[in-house]
């Protein structure tokens, strides 16, 4: 890439914490948020492990001060909580100082809402204020109310290509600075849960009910989660010499190209991504000192990339670890989420344990970290995010000296 | 950032698909809702796998073939989608069998089909292109998003040839639902009057344009695609201008250098003023045109416009059911440019001859 692409601002929230420092405690106590379902009601709630942010909506409300008057879906809220720490941490005080976009991603968008009023909404005869929720269905939406409540205008997109999404949209975001369309950026991903999303993955019947547990023979399924996680992109022109988190040293983007839902046995699109990523960032394989895995904790996924981390890594791995175990399946959210969770791995020098691993899968020689290490010196460390539809995509963060 | 448009494939509710006749015969809805004149899925799906496809994932699949054939690339660098409402009548089929039986007994098939990127990973699954692979769903900036990655990506010489698309379907549900935040015109409306009827409200379209992009020139292309322009919630038409004078100038062309300008207007009085003024304040000047009455009122009519400028400039000729002022267009056809919006979301996009 011609151009260093800084993250210079980071803001997280999940069933872990509403903020990076309660994340990274929660991270550091090894103390998982998944747990029952509280907000939703579904005929499935006793029998779902869900990875849920504790607040209520009008509590998300109160920590971010959204406005009063707007109608803000979960997506939305959760979201603007995160790119509220974003912008704070990166010491931005006038958006409108340079040249700023967002480029969100979701795949639940407003679903949460829209899935409670569709009935009412078809009824001609049932009229009132709830129609204004019509206008929160679209995936734009929450990127827009994200957007008008920080004051960012000058480029705004969402990309929503399944549980891949924010990772691309981190992507994106990095290219628009390459190009000088934006001078800096806000990326990331949000998705709040809903019934559509719990049945769907209910009736694919990839949920396990009990915590999860990626990389473990015995592995039965994932967890859903909502959150959200943002990044802040700059490059040297509006830096001013500001702190740097670290780097975005490359990132790759391929396709699967083998089954709508189903990743390929050998991981061929997750390696490409890998592969990709690598040839971008300039970096060798012995250079990534961890990986945070997409590890959903399904059979497939966690077979699938496994293969595809050995091969690119020549089976010489350095710690993996999946934080699911620690935060649910956040689906669009998950690869901003977990970019947060990585550029958190540089800044503090520690690799996450992977919850819930007892035993190793025979088809693999690696077994993911169970212990917290912080001695480690983590210099490079690789995200991977995989989605339906053979979305495969990979992120490398770099310590800067 | 330029690219050149090697290949096209649409279908719309106009005689777009497979044709090399541009606009002759004109569709007319009196139903305030133009509907896609689809094709016979036969020649480009299996049919076992047609059947449990949504309508906009086949829309999506025969129009991307067909921008492929047209451009003769077999296999694209990249896979590039704009979809404000993905695949909408799945979603409407899950989130329906959710409420009707109460989370029982549900099939994961329309949930699969449900999610946004299912066109671009069927198209990806169909040509088993492992390559770049991404889907914008932000409303009226989908298609332009896309196009924004394709021109990125052609410059980073990363692609010699991306296929990108726009693409959203209609359904009936979602009609109804639009109809109770008045988007519709209240009476019916012949289609071609969507400009004369003066009322409030727009009639409903929907649509599947895919383009090949090319870095290199062939002798088959239509258009250079020069940039585009994405501007959220403008508060002013002059914002507008201020950012056609950047894309002109980024092109070094002036105002006077284009043959002809296709305004997104859709026929609702309440807001085509921003448009009316645009054009008397700015460009009073250029002969202009509208597509809105051909394609109706969608998130992603953007690929129907792009469309439509590519076929004038390589025909070098502009239908009159297009024009829109008294304007004459003069040949040759040099440069068009599209200025569309959808609600808060405006787009520029530039098209030159090549």
């Amino acid at each position: 890439m011609s151009k260093n692409i800084y993250v210079t601002g980071i803001g997280i929230i999940s069933a872990i914490g509403k903020n990076a420092e309660e994340t990274l405690m929660s991270l550091r106590n090894k103390k998982s948020g998944i747990g029952k379902l509280h907000h939703i009601k579904t005929r499935h709630q006793q029998n779902l492990s869900v990875g849920e942010v504790p607040q209520t909506d009008e509590e998300l409300k109160e920590l971010c001060k959204a406005f009063a008057d707007v109608i803000y879906t979960r997506t939305s809220l959760l979201g603007m909580v995160a790119v509220a720490e974003a912008i704070k941490s990166a010491a931005i005080v006038d958006v409108q100082e340079y040249k700023t976009g967002i480029v969100s991603a979701t795949s639940v968008g407003g679903m949460g809402i829209a899935e409670n009023f569709f009935s009412r909404y078809l009824d001609v005869n049932d009229n009132g204020d709830f129609l204004k929720n019509i206008n929160t269905i679209d995936c734009s939406d929450s990127t827009e109310r994200i957007a008008d409540y920080l004051g960012i205008k000058d480029f705004l997109s969402t990309i929503s290509t399944a549980c891949s999404s924010s990772a691309n949209s981190i992507m994106y975001g990095a290219r628009l600075l390459q190009h000088g369309i934006v001078d800096r950026v806000v990326v990331g991903g949000t998705d709040s849960l809903s019934r559509f999303t719990i049945n769907g993955f209910h009736s694919l019947k990839i949920l396990d009910q009990q915590p999860c547990k990626p990389f473990d023979l015995n592995r039965n399924g994932l967890n859903l989660g909502e959150g959200a996680g943002f990044l802040v992109l700059e490059t040297e022109k509006s830096l001013n010499g500001k702190n740097v988190l670290c780097k975005l040293s490359g990132y790759g983007n391929s396709n699967d190209a083998y089954h709508q839902t189903a990743s390929s046995p050998d991981g061929a699109g997750a390696f490409l991504a890998m592969e990709n990523a690598f040839r971008r960032s300039g970096l060798k394989a012995e250079d990534i000192s961890y990986i945070n895995a997409h590890g959903t904790g399904t059979e497939v996924n966690d077979l699938s990339e496994g293969l595809a981390l050995e091969r690119i890594f020549n089976k010489k791995l350095p710690p993996v670890s999946s934080t699911k175990s620690f935060t649910g399946h956040t689906l669009a959210a998950a690869g901003g989420i977990e970019a947060v969770l990585s550029i958190l791995s540089i800044q503090n020098n520690i690799i996450y344990p992977n919850l819930n691993f007892k035993n190793q899968m025979p088809e693999l020689g690696f077994s993911p970290a169970v212990n917290l290490d912080a001695y480690y010196n983590v210099k490079h460390v690789l995200s991977n995010s995989f989605g339906f539809g053979g979305n495969t995509s990979s992120l490398i963060f770099s310590k800067v000296n | 950032m330029k690219a050149f448009i090697r290949g096209t494939g649409i279908i719309s509710p106009q005689h777009t698909f497979v044709t090399t006749e541009f606009l002759k015969e004109i569709v007319i809805s009196d139903t305030n809702f133009l509907k896609c004149i689809e094709p016979s899925y036969k020649d480009y799906l299996d049919p076992v796998m047609a059947r449990r496809m949504g309508r906009i994932v086949k829309m999506g699949i025969a129009a991307a073939t067909e921008a492929l054939k047209n451009a003769k690339i077999k296999m694209p660098d990249a896979i590039i989608t704009g979809t404000a409402l993905g695949c909408l009548g799945d979603t409407e089929k899950f989130l329906s069998a959710i409420i009707a039986d109460d989370e029982q007994f549900l099939t994961p098939t329309s949930f699969i089909q449900s999610i946004q990127n299912t066109v671009s990973a069927q198209i990806a699954l169909q040509l088993k292109c492992m390559n770049h692979n991404f889907t914008f769903v932000h409303k009226g900036f989908s298609f332009e998003s896309a196009l924004l990655d394709a021109l990125m990506m052609l410059g980073e010489n990363d692609a010699e040839n991306i296929l990108v698309g726009g693409l959203d379907e209609m359904t009936e549900k979602n009609l109804l639902i639009y109809s109770r935040l008045n988007n519709w015109k209240k009476e019916n409306i012949r289609s071609n009057e969507l400009f004369t009827q003066k009322t409030e409200g727009t009639i409903a379209g929907e649509g599947a344009a895919f383009f090949v992009l090319s870095k290199n020139p062939s002798s088959n292309d239509y258009a250079k695609l020069c940039g585009i322009k994405t501007i959220y919630n403008p508060s002013t038409p002059k914002e507008i201008n201020i950012h056609i004078d950047t894309l002109l100038k980024e092109n070094s062309l002036s105002t006077d250098d284009i043959s002809l300008i296709l305004y997104g207007m859709n026929g609702d009085t309440a807001t085509d003023n921003f448009y009316s003024q645009i054009k008397s304040q700015f460009l009073p000047n250029t002969p202009s045109g509208s597509f809105k009455h051909l394609c109706g009122e969608y998130q992603t009519s953007g690929g129907f416009a792009m469309w439509m400028a590519a076929m004038m400039l390589k025909n070098q000729m502009a239908p009159a059911v297009v024009m829109h002022s008294s304007l004459p267009v003069i040949l040759p056809i040099k440069s068009v440019l599209i200025y569309n919006n959808y609600e808060n979301n405006h787009s520029l996009m530039l098209a030159e001859k090549v």
